[in-house]
């Protein structure tokens, strides 16, 4: 039964081996009416869109993760090949496939496709990039080819204008071939004795319907000669790496000052226009510093992502896990979490949302679970504060300031920690299954095409707002009504938020924070601190009654200075390394992991961490003299 | 096929150009099942029979390799490329 007569819609899936330019293809054909999902219950991207045939058909397009096999070694390839066998509950069965092939690398996917033979749908075999093979002056027998394999064979170039034409045209006829009804089903996972009898039979057809030129691509040899150098290869990834910080940690600022600048400008314009009360609060300090806050990440993540798919477009990704593979791999991590770890300095969220570059689910897992102990910028105005009013400014062995030894102190745990809790995560979650092996194919460098990149950022701009934005926004609204409501009483002497449900929060968990050297000023501080680190700063001045919020960060610092004791601050500091005190990266964790345990494992070894260390530190300055 | 020297391509240096003799998977000899091992080399076009060049070596302990098998290039653990016995 097909799903034409059904529905009129036909249910068309892309399927290839990595590095194909399936992704470009499925751009080129969808443009902008994709839609990016994930999976019910895995934490794999689902991506489908629509498209119309010149005979005005509708076809929904899948893109299926890339693999070499259907024999599904990991959720993403498992997701592949359920679809494809149609044993995916919520998946209709495909009614034709397109198995993507690099028409300058055909040897893999040529069996590939003599294995998708076997399931019985309608298949076709998309060549891609013909551009850059016959640029090479690699020339193709196309109708010996389909011959040989029984399948059509269909020249593209998804990264060119028109490149897709001819394969348009033809998905009318393939459309009506595909009403039919499929042939039997005889797939069943390949042994390696068929695997090897398949890729001879491949290569067999290679050799006859493919004549390449004598040299192979000279660019690629000619750079890699350089870019995989033992020595030199690591200095430019290095070089790279350090570009790419500095963008997303400066680059970024002025735009997020700007963004800031505004929504403070339009917070104080509702602030003025609209009458005191809890309406003017909510719009000013719920929605308009919600929508802000959120807003604000944006363009740390659209850099950050146009780096990422420059690279990745480039062929460089998969080389910068080959050169770090081993360093990376002594703390149980993969080459590839290297960018997204770095990038969790500047913030995690766009850190977390870049492990998308990790394949391996648990891999990616592990790094995302480690990610928000990096020290992100959001740490460094509670840092600076904590630091300038109890760390004496002083030079310590004739050329250090004794301040910045602190701070650098402070970074060195985060990196310390995520390393040991990486190790950790290894030997807790994943004992009993094996270590996967790095084996991955380093593809030809291609020049990034400019449509391509911009789609690719369109499509994480989109879901960082769609997605994670209502998560956030919604963590926000919840936070200000916690440090807002009840209303303070009329004529009320204290501040405002010490008669909210956050001070009464605040008060019950003073006993339970009481033995790391916390007050309850710092206990009710800490929940509007969720919100984002550096709140923290300004509900300290708001619970010690300091007008003029992160502006009078100086006077802040001589009250706690008067306040607390050196002790307190230690352990605060301490306490600031590992809290999960960020409600934003928690919602990045829950849609990038697309389940609640991973948030919560997150959240309570990160609390556990915190409270631990600042017991430790607090303790120990106390018997110090410090108390 | 000459049986001349054969050599686990786990051991051979950067420059080395060959043809792969046979894919023999020792247990052990990766936290892979032997069968599951052998598979997997397969599946990246590591078949009896195919030219192969160690292109690239990694930093420390000169490992991984980068691997040309007949065209494409595949970057591999030195530890799995012991399975991959050369000519």
């Amino acid at each position: 039964m097909s799903a034409l007569a059904q529905s009129g819609t036909l249910h068309f899936a892309l399927i290839g081996t990595p590095n194909s330019g399936k992704t470009a293809l499925f751009n080129a054909l969808t443009g902008s009416r994709q839609k990016v999902a994930n999976y019910p219950g895995v934490t794999v991207e689902r991506k489908s869109g629509e498209l119309k045939t010149p005979g005005g058909r509708t076809v929904n397009l899948i893109d299926l993760p890339g693999t070499y096999s259907l024999r599904a070694r990991s959720p993403d390839e498992e997701v592949t090949r359920d679809v494809v066998l149609g044993r995916f509950a919520t998946e209709a069965t495909p009614d034709l496939l397109l198995c993507v092939a690099d028409s300058t690398n055909l040897r893999l996917a040529l069996r590939l496709v003599l294995e998708l033979k076997r399931i019985g749908l309608p298949l076709l075999l998309v060549l891609n990039m013909i551009d850059i093979a016959k640029h090479r002056g690699i020339e193709f027998d196309l109708q010996r080819m389909s011959a040989e394999l029984g399948v059509p064979v269909i020249t593209a170039a998804a990264v060119r204008r028109g490149g897709t034409d001819e394969l348009l045209r033809r998905l009318d006829d393939l459309a009506q071939a595909a009403s039919g009804t499929p042939a039997a089903n005889s797939w069943a996972p390949p042994s390696s004795t068929e695997l090897r009898t398949a890729q001879r039979e491949a290569d067999r057809i290679i050799a006859t319907t493919v004549k390449r030129p004598a040299e192979p691509d000279t660019v690629t040899s000619r750079l890699d000669k350089v870019l995989l150098h033992p020595v030199a290869g690591l200095i430019i990834l290095l070089a790279i790496l350090f570009v790419m910080f500095q963008a997303v940690f400066a680059w970024a600022r002025p735009l997020m000052d700007l963004i800031q600048a505004g929504f403070d400008a339009l917070g104080a314009f509702a602030h003025e226009t609209l009458p005191p009360g809890i309406l003017q609060s909510f719009i000013e300090n719920g929605v308009i510093s919600g929508v802000g806050s959120v807003l604000v990440f944006l363009p740390q993540i659209l850099i950050l992502f146009l780096f990422i798919l420059l690279l990745e477009d480039l062929g460089y990704m998969a080389r910068a896990a080959f050169l770090m593979d081993r360093i990376m791999g002594g703390a149980g991590l993969h080459g590839r979490a290297f960018i997204p770890l770095l990038s969790s300095f500047a913030c995690a969220i766009p850190g977390i949302m870049a492990t998308r570059v990790i394949d391996n689910p648990r891999d990616r897992l592990t790094t995302i679970l480690v990610a928000p102990l990096m020290t992100c910028s959001a740490r460094i105005p509670v840092y600076t504060l904590i630091i300038s009013a109890f760390i004496p400014d002083r030079t310590v062995w004739g050329f250090a300031s004794q301040q910045g030894l602190v701070m650098f102190g402070l970074y060195a745990a985060g990196i310390f920690s995520a390393l040991g809790v990486s190790a950790l995560a290894k030997f807790l979650f994943w004992r009993e299954s094996p270590t996967p092996p790095f084996m991955l194919e380093l593809p030809d460098y291609k020049m990034p095409r400019v449509r391509s990149v911009l789609m690719g950022l369109y499509t994480r701009a989109k879901m960082f707002l769609y997605r994670a934005g209502t998560t956030i926004f919604s963590m926000m609204v919840l936070i200000w009504f916690l440090a807002s409501f009840p209303r303070p009483p009329e004529g009320a002497t204290q501040p405002a938020i010490d008669y909210s449900i956050a001070a009464w929060i605040g008060h019950a968990l003073e006993p339970l924070l009481a033995p790391i050297g916390f007050n309850w000023q710092i206990s009710v501080a800490l929940i509007p601190g969720m919100a984002a680190r550096e709140v923290a700063v300004a509900a300290l001045g708001t619970v010690y009654a300091i007008e003029g919020g992160k502006e009078a960060a100086a006077q802040i610092g001589e009250a706690l200075a008067q306040h607390w004791t050196l002790a307190t601050a230690l352990a605060l500091l301490a306490w600031y390394i590992f809290a999960p005190q960020c409600a934003s990266t928690l919602a990045v964790i829950k849609r990038e992991t697309g389940s609640w345990k991973w948030m919560a494992v997150t959240f309570g070894y990160m609390l556990a961490l915190a409270y631990i260390a600042a017991f430790i530190t607090y303790n120990a300055a106390v018997a110090l003299g410090a108390g | 096929m000459s049986e001349a020297v054969r050599l686990a391509l786990g051991l051979a240096h950067r420059g080395f150009r060959g043809r792969i003799a046979a894919i023999d998977v020792p247990a052990k000899s990766s936290d892979l099942s032997p069968a599951e091992l052998e598979r997997r080399l397969v599946e990246l076009g590591f078949i009896e029979g195919a030219e192969v060049e160690i292109l690239h070596e990694g930093l420390i302990g000169r490992d991984p390799i980068a691997v040309r098998v007949d065209g494409a290039t595949v970057a591999i653990r030195r530890r799995e490329a012991m399975a991959i016995l050369v000519s």
